[in-house]
């Protein structure tokens, strides 16, 4: 049993390699093709590109939840998504409706055998939920009473309630409309600013992925392009959204997307 | 971990526009009243209990043009003074018929669960069971009943073995659906953080096949009323001292007390009713807070 402490920061972020990675489904074209990259440690990389190009194919391989049919992903330090050194938050919210908030960020404690005893897996959720700024009332409901960003503030919670490694997010906040979009994601930098997991996160939002990342990756049928270095400054505000760096980083970007589209 | 105490400007409205959602969600409608949700029950339950008046009016009038002997069909109202007369023995054959279903169904829901949860284990234990389930669903319940009545006697437990097997196969069906319906994101999630299959099936599968039993439930509970009724028309038949409400029907319909019989008939439908409300205030009661558009 692993004791984590409520003021305990992450375990060691962990850099994500890709060797020669490829995943094909059945007898079609490789959905991932031979992809080599880093996902440096500490840092938020983005994967933006069109629909079907393989984005979540890789976050699922990165995950382990994708075997890939050639090649293999290096983690290092090495991270165990059994221990909770590894998370992962979905598109859709995905909390158990029959579990209130806290016992849905509860869950990966109870599956991992993390805190030693139930009050401390409580006092945990509590802490994290009350980082991701869910109303302490809302925190005994149960996901038909929440709104999609409370559901999503839960479903970060339970991602970072296990202090992981490495965070994998596919498309979090495309559900939500822009304004609560843009308030998780300011709350995710914040989040970040706490504990600087590694995180990949999967989105077609541009401006999301210029606004969050360190790096950003455009993916191309099952390929990416080298890494797009994101130097705006740390903290990031709505002045940082409004830079002309900003609009500079967006348009570089929308560029190779739309050199893909073409 | 810290927490930072204070809050800016803008997290005061993040945070309201969660408020505002879950107000929104929580509170019912400002314009809903007392008076509202009372008309709408009028609204509901006027036209069943109109539709009711016109069938007895139109049976009433039908037994009289043609002149019907009683024999044949009797006039409404004296189907409700039959049941007034013999309504200490239409309560006692309720009660008897109504614990045997309880118990039938009960049984059905137990072993239904255990045997779909066998099922959902692995393919080929399903592809071993499942054609049997189906000749649960199959075989005619009036050619079985009196082969258990060989095997288990004109007794009480007969109608109980009728009534399981008649109402088994709703609930192995939807439980091992339940069981083997899960989004493949929350199969993802446990699958990522290493869950074993002792937990996927507590935390998970089984929660997620509550909702399915009780939605095979509400099929099964009808089925059960069935079953028992089916197997009394047996039970009684062998000259057992047994009153259900099956046994009372044939042996009113072989005096011809057709006005007896009917009675029986609507308090053994009333007894369906009853078994599926039952059922289904426990499904919400159980799922109101579960259910959402996105989750389930």
């Amino acid at each position: 049993m692993v004791n984590l402490a409520l003021d305990s920061t992450a375990a060691n972020p962990s850099s994500l390699r890709c060797h020669g990675l490829s995943v094909r489904f059945g007898d079609h074209r490789n959905v991932l093709d031979r992809i080599t990259c880093e996902f440096p440690a500490g840092r938020i990389s983005s994967l933006v590109g069109p629909s079907g190009c393989g984005k979540s194919t890789l976050l699922r391989t990165l995950a382990g939840l994708q075997m890939p049919t050639q090649g293999r992903v290096q983690i290092d330090p090495p991270a165990d998504a059994g221990r909770g050194e590894i998370a992962f938050v979905f598109q859709q919210a995905t909390l158990l409706p029959w579990r209130s908030a806290i016992e849905n960020v509860m869950l990966p404690l109870e599956l991992c055998g993390l805190a030693s005893s139930a009050k401390q897996r409580r006092e945990l959720a509590i802490d994290e939920l009350s980082a991701m700024e869910l109303e302490t009332a809302a925190m005994n409901r149960y996901p038909s009473e929440l709104s999609g960003g409370m559901k999503m503030r839960v479903s970060l919670a339970r991602a970072l309630v296990t202090r992981p490694a490495v965070l994998l997010l596919d498309e979090p906040f495309a559900a939500l409309d822009d304004m609560l979009r843009t308030a998780l994601g300011d709350l995710l930098l914040r989040r970040w600013a706490m504990s600087a997991f590694t995180a990949v996160l999967v989105t077609h939002n541009v401006s999301e992925a210029v606004m969050l990342s360190h790096h950003v990756f455009v993916m191309r049928s099952g390929q990416l392009t080298p890494p797009i270095d994101d130097w705006l400054p740390h903290p990031r505000d709505e002045t940082v959204r409004t830079s002309k760096e900003f609009n500079e980083l967006y348009a570089a970007v929308s560029e190779l997307l739309r050199g893909d589209l073409a | 971990m810290k927490h930072v105490k204070g809050h800016s400007p803008r997290e005061h409205a993040n945070k309201s526009l969660d408020q505002h959602a879950s107000a929104s969600l929580g509170s019912p409608h400002p314009l809903r009243t007392n008076s509202t949700t009372l008309s709408d029950a009028w609204r509901r339950g006027l036209p069943p209990v109109l539709f009711t008046l016109s069938v007895l009016v139109a049976w009433d009038v039908v037994v009289q043009a043609f002149a019907l002997p009683p024999i044949l069909l009797p006039r409404p109202w004296d189907v409700v003074q039959s049941g007034w007369q013999q309504a200490d023995v239409l309560w006692r054959g309720a009660v008897v018929t109504g614990s045997a279903a309880l118990a039938g169904f009960a049984l059905s829901v137990v072993i239904g669960s255990m045997i779909a949860m066998l099922m959902s284990q692995s393919t080929t234990i399903r592809l071993a069971l499942y054609p049997y389930v189906i000749l649960l669903q199959t075989v005619p319940i009036v050619a079985i009943a009196p082969l258990l009545i060989i095997w288990s006697g004109y007794e009480f437990r007969t109608v109980v073995w009728v009534t399981l097997i008649i109402s088994l196969f709703p609930i192995v069906n939807s439980v091992t659906e339940g069981l083997m319906a899960i989004p493949r994101d929350r199969l993802d999630l446990f699958t990522l953080y290493g869950a074993t299959r002792a937990q996927t099936l507590m935390r998970l599968r089984i929660p997620t096949a509550i909702r399915y039993l009780l939605l095979g439930a509400r099929t099964s509970c009808g089925l059960a009323v069935i079953g028992a009724i089916v197997a009394e028309f047996f039970v009684g038949n062998g000259g057992a001292n047994y009153s259900g409400l099956g046994t009372l029907m044939t042996g009113w319909q072989t005096l011809g007390k057709t006005a007896s019989l009917l009675a029986a008939l609507f308090v053994s439908t009333g007894l369906g009713i009853g078994m599926f409300a039952m059922v289904h205030l426990l499904s919400t009661t159980i799922l109101s807070r579960w259910t959402s558009t996105d989750d389930l």
